[in-house]
């Protein structure tokens, strides 16, 4: 299988005046083209730093990062950080603008996004007038405007309220599989890493190691984030997990 | 005041709605009817006043003689000439201070070195009173416009600086990160994030600023002058002539609510999309 991310034994420390903190500590991860890869871990023990890592934004202090294929990568956040003076169609381009590819056929793909996932009657509206899930679909919309090979999701739900939560989780995890895109979600929730993941990445504590990567293997068919929910195994890896992080706190 | 919304279809309106509306209707019209009210009184004692010799016109002019006057100097011109150079020199040196600040506060915001060094400076510069600076300016620029639009825009411009860098550095990062993982440079920070987020800053800032280069325009006449309605101000007053003073004041009340209120109409313009 051809890998999209090779991650060999990267590590990082943040430098103030006060001091050196590590926050990477020695992490190798390889990650298949196609595959949902979730990483949990205790809060502020790195998980973004990490990402922050994956996507180039700041670099490890040793190790290699290497990315297979053209370095386009898709960065999701918690927030959704529309822009309120762009119209939904106009953040969805954003990416677009930036690079200075809107062309004809950009467009007619970003219009087709919008018109898949539900916004085509809200195109020209501010993203005032959208609910929280529609946001986040506009943001994951931006993203994929620029048909990233890697997508970093950096708690892109944790800001929802719980019921829009468990809706754009499935939403986007149906998007995403569909799309057939590499993803990399980082998350305190054990269930929705359990029920978006192929592979569960559990963390150490600051500075964060990998303790663990567990696969995740549901007996369902057509999967998805919601469904996975009711597979029989699905506590056991949540205890699994839970133990995993509790044994390392 | 916000416009009420009537367009709700009226023959369905509830009686708790339609009892709101005619409250909301009643509320606006009392604000308009005082606020008329008390400038016919204002005008009115002033003016019967000074009839009754209980207000020494000589002194405090009065509303008629104030018309008068005005209708006088329209007749030679002069006024219009006075006018035109306070309004022109007003809005040149408001101009220069939007122009001045907005690049300043770029500069500020490209390099954290850059505002640290400056921070102290422009601290003192916007506590400072510009009025002092005014008579050194004369003695440095000479007693020309020059010496006017220099004061103004001193009084306006360090205020602006560090309202405007305050708020392009207030911007979320998380969103300049956005930019950056879309593939964006500085400048795309600076034309797709911070110069549209910050427009409702530059906006309210530009307010302010109309009302202080005024002032500003008005003490620069007032000694570096011979033409402008801050020279009319200081002439009159030296000469006893309290009619083109009150004159002056009262087109200067004018020019300020015209210049405040097209402010306005281009921050509601712009509103639209905020």
């Amino acid at each position: 299988m051809e890998h999209v991310l090779k991650i060999d034994n990267i590590s990082y420390s943040y430098h103030t005046i006060t001091g050196e903190t590590p926050a990477v500590k020695n992490i190798s991860l390889k990650i298949e083209k196609g595959e949902f890869i979730s990483i949990v871990g205790p809060s502020g023990c790195g998980k973004s730093t990490l990402l922050s890592l994956i996507s180039g934004l700041i670099h490890p202090d040793s190790g290699t990062i290497e990315i297979n294929g053209s370095n386009n990568i898709g960065y999701m956040f918690q927030k959704d950080n529309l822009f309120e003076w762009r119209t939904v169609y106009g953040n969805a381009r954003l990416g677009l603008d930036i690079q200075h590819k809107a062309t004809p056929k950009n467009l007619e793909y970003v219009n087709s996004l919008l018109t898949a996932y539900g916004l085509d009657n809200f195109k020209n509206s501010h993203p005032s007038q959208l609910s929280g899930g529609m946001r986040q679909r506009a943001a994951l919309i931006r993203t994929l405007a620029l048909e990233p090979d890697l997508l970093l999701l950096d708690e892109p739900f944790s800001a929802l309220d719980y019921q829009t939560r468990l809706e754009v989780c499935d939403d986007i995890g149906t998007i995403l599989k569909k799309e057939e895109k590499t993803a990399i979600l980082v998350t305190h929730d054990l269930s929705e890493a359990i029920s978006m993941g192929d592979r569960v990445v559990v963390l150490s504590r600051r500075p964060c190691t990998i303790c663990d990567i567990i696969p995740i293997n549901l007996s369902i068919e057509n999967r998805t984030p919601l469904s996975s929910r009711n597979a029989p195994e699905f506590k056991d890896y949540f205890n699994i997990i839970w133990k995993e992080l509790t044994d390392n706190a | 005041m916000p416009e009420i919304n009537t367009n709700i279809s009226k023959d369905r309106i509830s009686k708790g709605q339609a009892s709101f509306l005619r409250h909301q209707k009643f509320k606006r019209r009392i604000i308009t009817f005082f606020r008329v009210a008390l400038f016919i009184i204002f005008i009115a004692v002033w003016e019967i006043g000074v009839r009754l010799d209980v207000i020494n016109d000589f002194i405090f002019s009065s509303p008629s003689r104030i018309v008068r006057t005005f209708i006088d100097m329209c007749m030679n011109g002069d006024i219009f000439i006075h006018s035109a150079v306070t309004l022109s020199e007003t809005m040149l040196s408001f101009l220069l201070v939007l122009f001045v600040g907005i690049v300043f506060a770029i500069l500020l915001w490209m390099s954290d070195i850059f505002s640290k060094i400056m921070e102290p400076y422009l601290v003192i510069l916007n506590s400072l009173p510009k009025s002092a600076l005014a008579p050194v300016l004369i003695v440095w620029l000479g007693n020309n416009p020059k010496t006017i639009i220099v004061t103004a825009v001193s009084i306006a411009v360090f205020g602006t600086i560090i309202n405007l860098y305050t708020s392009f550095a207030e911007i979320d990062p998380e969103k300049i990160k956005l930019i950056r993982m879309l593939g964006g440079s500085r400048l795309d920070v600076l034309f797709r994030l911070i110069l549209p987020s910050s427009l409702p800053i530059i906006i309210s800032t530009a307010k302010v600023n109309i009302g202080l280069c005024l002032v500003g325009v008005i003490i620069g006449e007032f000694l570096a002058a011979r033409r402008g309605l801050g020279f009319l101000i200081i002439y009159g007053s030296q000469t006893f002539k309290m009619n083109w003073v009150l004159m002056s004041i009262t087109l200067l009340c004018i020019i300020a609510g015209l210049l405040y209120w097209g402010i306005g109409l281009l921050e509601k313009k712009l509103h639209a999309n905020y």
